[in-house]
């Protein structure tokens, strides 16, 4: 499955890649729902954040794992989709019963946003990027978090613009959601000034 | 034969076996990680106003439940929630609470309109009275009246307020509960929590000396005492050149003293509260 050997610079490409070029939200347009619904507010934006990178770093491996150790083998692969939502779904449970045992104020800033994050399309998208790409265990784990950074990047910077909104003239018709929309197509233009960074 | 089964049962025993794995994983995981929550949060929560207006001091109405529970806030904590809730709540807790105060409501004390106070300068900056009042100390001349950028009107949770067509914010005491959340954003403090029955009141918020009122604005309270003379239950004092009017032994406008107070003021600062 492995065709190349990945050197360092790969990975660093990569990493480029998936934050910047392919952006998951804003290129790729996937996870829009927490992307307008949480960034009303810095902090909610930052809990998402960090939220979704613990998320996605952990269920991007592990669904690599099911799919090559337990779908391929069987040839079940058509079952992809079936399978990796129930292992994000376990994984987020069982962070939650984790967490607000562990650690009950990580649990008050997270806790909210960890079952929102289960049927955040980012999650499931990535980790079926993963699995078209045909990564290796470790790009994928790579891919993974650094999908994450990137939505963690237009989460936040888009939660900053939206901040100013509050003390800003907006036409009467497109307060609240509107704006917010026009912002996001904004901000994902500019996005695309990185294409053609990395092949 | 088997051959030919295979396509059909491994996806049965392959999903049906990660499920039924991942439900026993996650039972035991609910079990050794078992967080005890007092079952009485929930209960005063659902007692609460739910409109998490933050009036009672806390960040929301959980936050607030588990105080009442933990003994932290009084059991009549929350302004919104009606008596016959406060009391369950004394009830769930195990007390007993006989306290239940008269609602209020927020009243705008000013009437300084851009005709009546005068402004320094034109302001032109985001249109936030937080803003503005960082500015110089604000655009109005007179440094207690309300700047007329509407921070109070944003942020009221329960949409009773508006922007009058004079450029003062308006309070629709139907929907105002007194949560308190406009005193606490507005940078000067012009509004004010009121009982809703205190019928007459000053609204003026300024402590500058009469003379200086007279120069900055038409409609300000001078202090000149004209009022509190006129009174013949004494509800009137004054505080530093402001006249302030005390609910509790105001008898009304219509009342046996006739309103002598309002007919007898130069500006026209003390009025009738009209609903």
């Amino acid at each position: 499955m492995e065709q190349q050997v990945w050197t360092f610079s790969d990975y660093l490409l990569l990493i480029v890649s998936a934050v910047f070029i392919n952006n998951i939200l804003l290129i790729r347009f996937l996870g829009n729902c927490p992307f307008l619904g949480v960034s009303r507010k810095m902090d909610t934006a930052v809990g998402m954040t960090f939220g979704v990178i613990f998320v996605l770093t952990c269920s991007g491996p592990l669904t690599w794992l099911t799919e090559t150790y337990l779908l391929k083998p069987f040839k079940i692969v058509y079952l992809e989709t079936l399978a990796f939502i129930l292992v994000i779904a376990v994984f987020v449970q069982l962070t939650e019963i984790v967490v607000k045992k562990v650690s009950p104020g990580l649990y008050r800033a997270l806790g909210i946003f960890l079952p929102l994050i289960t049927t955040n399309c980012a999650i499931l998208g990535t980790c079926f990027y993963n699995m078209r790409f045909k990564f290796g265990f470790l790009p994928s784990l790579i891919f993974s978090f650094a999908s994450a950074c990137g939505f963690g990047l237009a989460l936040i910077l888009f939660a900053g613009i939206r901040e100013r909104f509050e003390y800003a003239r907006i036409p009467e018709p497109i307060t609240g959601t509107g704006i917010g929309l026009v912002t996001a197509g904004l901000i994902g233009l500019s996005f695309f000034a990185f294409a053609g960074l990395v092949k | 034969m088997i051959e030919l089964l295979k396509p059909t049962i491994y996806p049965i025993i392959i999903m049906g076996g990660m499920g039924a794995i991942f439900a026993l994983g996650l039972g035991i995981a609910a079990r050794v990680f078992y967080v005890y929550i007092d079952p009485r949060i929930g209960q005063v929560e659902e007692l609460l106003g739910g409109a998490n207006c933050g009036g009672c001091g806390y960040a929301g109405c959980s936050d607030c439940a588990e105080a009442i529970v933990a003994g932290k806030a009084p059991v009549n904590a929350c302004i919104l929630a009606p008596p016959e809730n406060i009391k369950k709540i004394a009830e769930i807790i195990g007390v007993t609470v006989e306290v239940e105060e008269e609602k209020k409501v927020a009243r705008i004390m000013c009437r300084g309109t851009p005709e009546k106070a005068k402004r320094r300068f034109q302001y032109m900056g985001i249109e936030d009275c937080r803003a503005a009042a960082l500015v110089a100390g604000g655009d109005k001349d007179c440094e207690y009246g309300c700047l007329g950028y509407g921070t109070c009107v944003k942020s009221c949770p329960f949409g009773a307020m508006s922007m009058g067509r004079d450029g003062l914010p308006k309070v629709d005491e139907e929907k105002c509960v007194g949560c308190g959340t406009c005193v606490r954003v507005c940078p000067r403090g012009v509004p004010h929590l009121l009982p809703v029955s205190q019928k007459v009141y000053v609204p003026c918020n300024s402590h500058d000396a009469g003379k200086i009122v007279k120069e900055i604005c038409e409609v300000g309270c001078q202090g000149c005492g004209i009022c509190r003379k006129n009174c013949p239950e004494k509800a009137i004092i004054i505080d530093k050149f402001l006249s302030i009017v005390d609910p509790k032994k105001c008898i009304g406008p219509d009342a046996s003293c006739g309103g002598k107070c309002m007919d007898k003021c130069p500006t026209g600062a003390i009025q009738r509260i009209i609903s």
